[in-house]
């Protein structure tokens, strides 16, 4: 193993701030950058912001008109002054453009002579489409293009795992929602009444909707070609006929949970001089993105340039294709930039949403709370197209018994087609929907052998060298007992809250209010699975800037709001000892960095960027062997700088030097069809809660009061920014435990509003105690296991342990409604 | 329509009436700095001030600003190339930014609220920022940060 | 095209809204502009009411407050929490603070919404909306100005001028069910005064049914069961009796936000609950 040299002291988790550097030192910085711009011309307007905007004039072709794209509309580099490597927490380097305001998101960009987009969709969930007349809609002054599915001059399906998804609908209609034509127009006001104003004929049918029912013989089926049965992840393991004397079963729910990130499905795209098109967009993988619009367009990936604007929030609602080939249709149309922004309500239809789930479990025990087996069925509905839903089912099959050693299991998790909304990935991804069966069955088992319910957990927990239900060996560090230990003995809340439940609205002095605490813990993989081949790729470029080394990171990694964009720096900053570090905007001109998602890009592009590092190191070393001049420090013992600065001069005298690496980790394995055995995974993560709770068990109102959790994440990179993580996931657990719900009648989406589809707000949230374990997984960079999507998955069922606990209620569904406590 | 933004008389032309003040600001103002997250005013990421009273500008019809005095967040940046002010300086040490998203309303809601009640306990400064969604920090850091500035010391 | 109508004066105010009946009124915007935002209207004018000082003013009219349609709930909750507790109350559950500043009581009366927090109150202490036309103007107890789930008595050339309404003389409650901490659309909500001096009660219920609404025969039953004579702890059964009336007053349905049966329960907590706040601040 090698060892890393620091820089800074380790676990250091202050905060420092910095000025940052003004904008004349970056010239060649900024040459660099316009090196890595897309192709076609854009003459920059003349408005020149602040440090860390690019400057950029190029000349304008003079017999063809020009888009011109507004700085702060075009994506930046962000320069860094980072005082902090790896382990520290320095502030992030577009923070300053966010608290100004001036950071560009998707819904920001701006080009002159743009047009805005806008969608008409179905209002039903299935119908066939009969008829569509564009007259009326083409006729409307300031209308330039009405498009439908016969427009799509390439490949009219897309889709993550199955493309099995129109661009526009053909005949079939298969959500309500889904997108028919498009419209682009002068105003976004013109665009929106001009798609009112076609006619479509539909038959509208009966849409099939119940989960169950469509997994039966007879069933409707949603996808003529396919059966409705989309994937059936069994796991076998040990003997399926094994008994036990305890024996507790339950049946579960989980609604469907929205990812309702704040920043809406936006982006422009500018058609280019090539008969190509350049996409600026807010997506959380660039290549899946540019593959899928240029098939769909039929155009070579070439042509297709996507970069990334500033992205206001995912959770995994951006990895399917939203606006992204109507933009660039309607672009390469009219042959004008368009734009296209998606109020919220077209948002909830926009993107898909955490699937529902019913959850069918049975643990057999022998009397001290041992498990002797685990039997569970998972549905998930889908919804009408396919999505990641196979990737869900296997999470949800794979880690649907929890984090303990069972040595039977008998699970079947299937994933189905329905005309409900569609479905796909979520923070958690599949992960969430089983924490909340299995830890409410742990529960359930703790009550039955009259355990207390950190005991049970605690008496089979998982630990290294277990083998998973997959037969996957658990290596590395799995400190599930030791999370468990952790949010057990920390204090109990205070008596006393800031509000009691209903908050102001005055509906207790404290009349009915009982407090009851629950626990939960789970268990998530990080990276992607069963054979996936994954990589990201880094390309880190070396220069000398006024003298002293200057370094240029350029990934098509997307900063979602996790702060990706540091951790890059704090990596350049501990590997080579740099301090100026410009991260340049993330585009398709680099290779793919994979997806933001699976808590994966600080391991993936994490670990390309110090690939990329290190092997600029060992080019470096040779050039100054080469000039007579070795290091004066080896390699492995580092406790300075990497070079002085008459070094890094003499290095970087010749010229720059850049390094591009496409990085992998271990591979890893498909799951058998029969018995799901398989090591499909790339590394596992643990998180514990413990949830406090005021309950009005009269009227059925909850305030929780605290939330204590304890997350392993082997090495806190940013130590500020996993805390972020942490709290701002378990946030997303609590929404799903108490309030958060698509509710869907007949196929129909009843509350696509925050009016009635309610975020925990900051009186829901309370104060959150972290506790952070840093236990090196020995095969990951710097030992770091992934953060995000842990925090999710035991948080929403230690919520509902803690109401249990006050209120007795059986609670078998999330989210929690006042009726359920009541028992109204 | 004219109406002072951020100090500065600013007139836009060919306002349709039913349009929001957000939207003037945004797509005809070139302030993009106040956001569209929601456009009901139940997320409070488009909120700037309107004669001295924090709104949701999603909500003011442009006509209703006319003549008025906006301050959005860019105004309270004092311009591109100041030192950001002390609420926008505690968001950044306190790393109460994620994607950004809720920053600029939040900005305004936590200047709003310090400016009435300089030393906020944490319940008031919970009920004072209610109308602000942040769905990826789950307000802790957000927390922090107002403490800080409240503290004079960001 | 839509236009902006922009009236410096009540008495401008007024004439614009004869001459164009269509016209929308708008003042905080916290329900018209969600509309226009959303595309649900699209309406061939816009009154706005913000530039009409007459509305934002409020004052004493001999026994009673009259309070401009146009008056914020922060300015409600700010300058009327004394005379005014209940309203003030109820203002305080409403939206989040950038929407109390811009939403009006009048907004809140126009729109006619069952679950408008305002509505309750105004029915506990038996307020009086001022409704003025050029033709004149006429008051209608808030009891009778409601028809319909946003429906009401105003007339198309109509605007809401003021509520009137006696400052309180007696404690007042108001509490909410909603289904988060902050920020929600009533699932239920009930409102109380009570009137030691004529030894009555007020209520309001609200988002249980088609339109705010009394329960009278609740108010008829504490009315005569309360021990106005030699005020002492209140009798749990009493109070619990009270909850049941004023739940079976209701006339609640299943929605997004909940169900009839809990909202039916909810209004007996609450109705309970608030009539024990009441008597023990009275006792005080």
């Amino acid at each position: 193993m090698t060892t890393i040299p620091f820089t800074e002291p380790l676990g250091t988790a202050g905060s420092c701030a910095f000025s940052v550097a003004g904008t004349t030192e970056n010239a060649q910085d900024i040459e660099s950058l316009a090196g890595a711009a897309p192709a076609g011309p854009a003459r920059i307007a003349d408005r020149v912001r602040r440090s860390g905007q690019v400057a950029q004039v190029r000349p304008a072709d003079a017999t063809r008109p020009t888009a011109q794209v507004r700085v702060g509309a075009r994506p930046t580099g962000l320069d860094v002054r980072v005082g902090g490597g790896v382990g520290s927490s320095p502030q992030r380097p577009d923070g300053r453009l966010k608290v100004s305001g001036e950071f560009a998101f998707s819904s920001d960009l701006w080009a002159d002579d743009m047009l805005w987009g806008a969608t008409l969709r179905s209002p039903y969930p299935r119908a066939k489409l009969t008829g569509l007349d564009l007259t009326a809609a083409v006729a409307l002054p300031g209308v330039y293009a009405v498009l439908t599915a016969q427009d799509v001059p390439g490949r009219r399906v897309y889709g993550l795992e199955h493309a099995d998804q129109p661009v526009l609908a053909g005949t079939e209609i298969r959500y309500q929602g889904e997108p028919i034509a498009i419209v682009a127009a002068d105003h976004p006001e013109t665009a929106r009444r001009a798609a009112s104003l076609i006619k479509a004929d539909y038959e509208v049918l009966a849409p099939v909707t119940d989960p169950d029912a469509a997994l039966l013989p007879g069933s409707d089926r949603v996808h003529a070609d396919r059966p409705n049965l989309l994937r059936h992840v069994p796991i076998r393991k040990g003997d399926p006929a094994a008994t036990a004397p305890v024996v507790v079963t339950g049946e579960y729910q989980v609604g469907m949970q929205d990812q309702a990130f704040l920043g809406p499905e936006s982006g422009l795209a500018v058609p280019a001089e090539d008969g190509g098109v350049d996409l600026y967009i807010a997506t959380q993988w660039l290549h899946v993105d540019q593959q899928q619009v240029a098939a769909c367009l039929g155009l070579p990936q070439e042509k297709v340039r996507l970069t990334l604007a500033g992205v206001g929030g995912a959770f995994g609602a951006r990895e399917d294709l939203s606006m992204q080939v109507h933009a660039c249709l309607l672009a390469l149309r009219t042959g004008r930039p368009v734009k296209m922004v998606y109020g919220r309500e077209e948002s909830f239809f926009g993107h898909v949403h955490r699937h529902p789930a019913r959850l069918r479990y049975e643990h057999g025990a022998d009397r001290d709370g041992r498990l002797v087996y685990v039997k569970a069925s998972i549905v998930l509905d889908g919804g009408a197209y396919a999505s990641s839903t196979g990737a869900v089912v296997a999470n949800a099959a794979t880690l649907g018994i929890g984090p303990y050693d069972v040595p039977n299991v008998v699970m079947d998790a299937y994933g189905l087609y329905t005309n409900n909304p569609p479905c796909g990935a979520m923070r958690g991804f599949g992960a969430v929907q089983a924490c909340f069966a299995y830890e409410s069955q742990m529960d359930r088992l703790a009550a039955a052998v009259g355990l207390d319910p950190v005991e049970v957990r605690l008496r089979n927990a998982l630990t290294t060298g277990d083998r998973m239900p997959t037969g996957q060996l658990v290596e590395g560090p799995a400190p599930v007992a030791e999370l468990l230990r952790l949010v057990r003995e920390r204090p109990q809340a205070p008596a006393g809250a800031d509000f009691p439940p209903g908050g102001t609205a005055n509906t207790t002095r404290g009349e009915g209010v009982v407090r009851g605490v629950g626990y939960a813990i789970g268990i998530k993989n990080v990276c992607f699975s069963e054979g996936f081949d994954d990589f990201a790729t880094a390309r880190v470029r070396l220069e000398l800037v006024g003298g002293r080394p200057a370094a240029l990171v350029h990934t098509a990694a997307a900063e979602v709001g996790q702060g990706l964009v540091t951790v890059q720096a704090q990596i350049v900053r501990t590997e080579l000892g740099v301090e100026q570090v410009t991260i340049a905007p993330a585009d398709t001109s680099v290779g793919s960095a994979g997806s933001s998602s699976a808590s994966r890009q600080t391991y993936m592009t994490g670990g390309a960027v110090r690939a990329a590092c290190l092997a600029l190191r060992a080019r470096l070393a040779a050039r100054l062997t080469a000039l007579g001049r070795a290091p004066s420090t080896s390699d492995n013992d580092k406790k300075g700088p990497f070079l002085s600065a008459e070094e890094w001069v003499g290095a970087l005298e010749a010229g720059a030097l850049e390094e591009t690496v496409e990085w992998r980790h271990r591979p890893t394995h498909a799951l058998d069809p029969e018995t799901g055995q398989g090591d499909a995974h790339v590394q596992y993560a643990f998180a514990a809660h413990r949830a406090t709770v005021d309950v009005d068990v009269e009227l059925g109102l909850v305030k929780v009061v605290e939330i204590a959790t304890a997350q392993d994440v082997g090495k806190a990179v940013n130590p500020q920014a996993v805390a972020g993580q942490i709290q701002g996931g378990t946030a997303q657990g609590l929404g799903l435990a108490l309030m958060e719900e698509i509710q869907v009648v007949d196929g129909m989406v009843r509350n696509p509003s925050f009016t009635d589809y309610l975020l925990p707000t900051i009186m829901d949230m309370p104060p959150m105690r972290l506790d952070v374990l840093e236990l090196a997984d020995p095969h990951s960079p710097y030992g770091l296991r992934g953060v995000g999507e842990p925090p999710t998955i035991s948080s929403t069922p230690a919520v509902v342990a803690a109401i249990r606990a006050a209120t007795g209620a059986a609670l078998t569904r999330v989210p929690v409604r006042p009726e359920h406590i009541v028992g109204a | 329509m004219t109406c002072t933004v951020n100090g500065v008389p600013r007139t836009a032309d060919d306002v349709w009436e039913g349009e929001s003040l957000l939207y003037v600001l945004r797509e005809r103002l070139g302030l993009p700095g106040s956001k569209n997250a929601c456009e009901q005013g139940e997320c409070g990421s488009c909120t700037v001030y309107l004669d001295g009273t924090a709104v949701c500008s999603c909500l003011v019809a442009a006509g209703q600003a006319v003549g008025r005095e906006v301050v959005t967040v860019e105004g309270l940046s004092g311009g591109p190339d100041a030192e950001p002010g002390p609420v926008q300086r505690a968001f950044l040490a306190a790393g109460a930014v994620q994607c950004g998203f809720c920053t600029p309303g939040l900005i305004v809601a936590v200047d709003d609220l310090l400016s009435r009640n300089p030393h906020p306990t944490d319940p008031q400064i919970r009920e004072a920022l209610a109308g602000n969604l942040c769905r990826c920090t789950g307000y802790e850091k957000i927390m922090e940060a107002v403490r800080l500035a409240a503290g004079g010391q960001a | 095209m839509m236009d902006f109508l922009t009236p410096v004066t009540w008495a401008d105010a007024l004439a614009v809204k004869a001459d164009r009946p269509e016209a929308v009124p708008v003042a905080g915007g916290t329900d018209v502009m969600v509309e226009l935002n959303f595309h649900r209207r699209r309406p061939a004018a816009l009154l706005d009411l913000t530039r009409v000082p007459e509305l934002a003013a409020w004052g004493r009219d001999g026994d009673v407050l009259r309070v401009g349609a146009g008056v914020s709930y922060t300015r409600l909750i700010e300058e009327l929490g004394g005379l005014l507790p209940g309203l003030a109350a109820a203002s305080r559950t409403v939206g989040s603070p950038q929407i109390r500043n811009r939403g009006t009581l009048g907004g809140n009366l126009g729109s006619a919404s069952p679950a408008g927090d305002g509505h309750p109150p105004l029915l506990a202490a038996g307020a009086v909306v001022e409704l003025a036309s050029v033709r004149g103007t006429r008051e209608v107890p808030v009891a009778d100005f409601f028809t319909g789930p946003k429906r009401s008595v105003l007339a198309p050339d109509e605007l809401i001028a003021a509520v009137l309404v006696a400052p309180a003389d007696g404690p007042e409650q108001f509490a909410k069910i909603g289904t988060r901490n902050a920020m929600v659309i009533a699932v239920s909500s009930f409102a109380l005064a009570l009137h030691p001096g004529r030894r009555s009660v007020g209520t309001g219920i609200g988002s249980a049914a088609p339109t705010p609404r009394r329960a009278p025969e609740a108010e008829e039953f504490a009315a005569a069961h309360l021990p106005w004579d030699g005020p002492g702890p209140l009798d749990p059964d009493l109070a619990r009796r009270f909850g049941e009336l004023v739940s079976a007053a209701a006339a609640p349905i299943d929605d997004v936000r909940g169900t009839a049966a809990y909202r039916r329960h909810s209004l007996s907590v609450l109705a309970r609950r608030t009539l024990t706040w009441a008597w023990e601040e009275l006792c005080e």
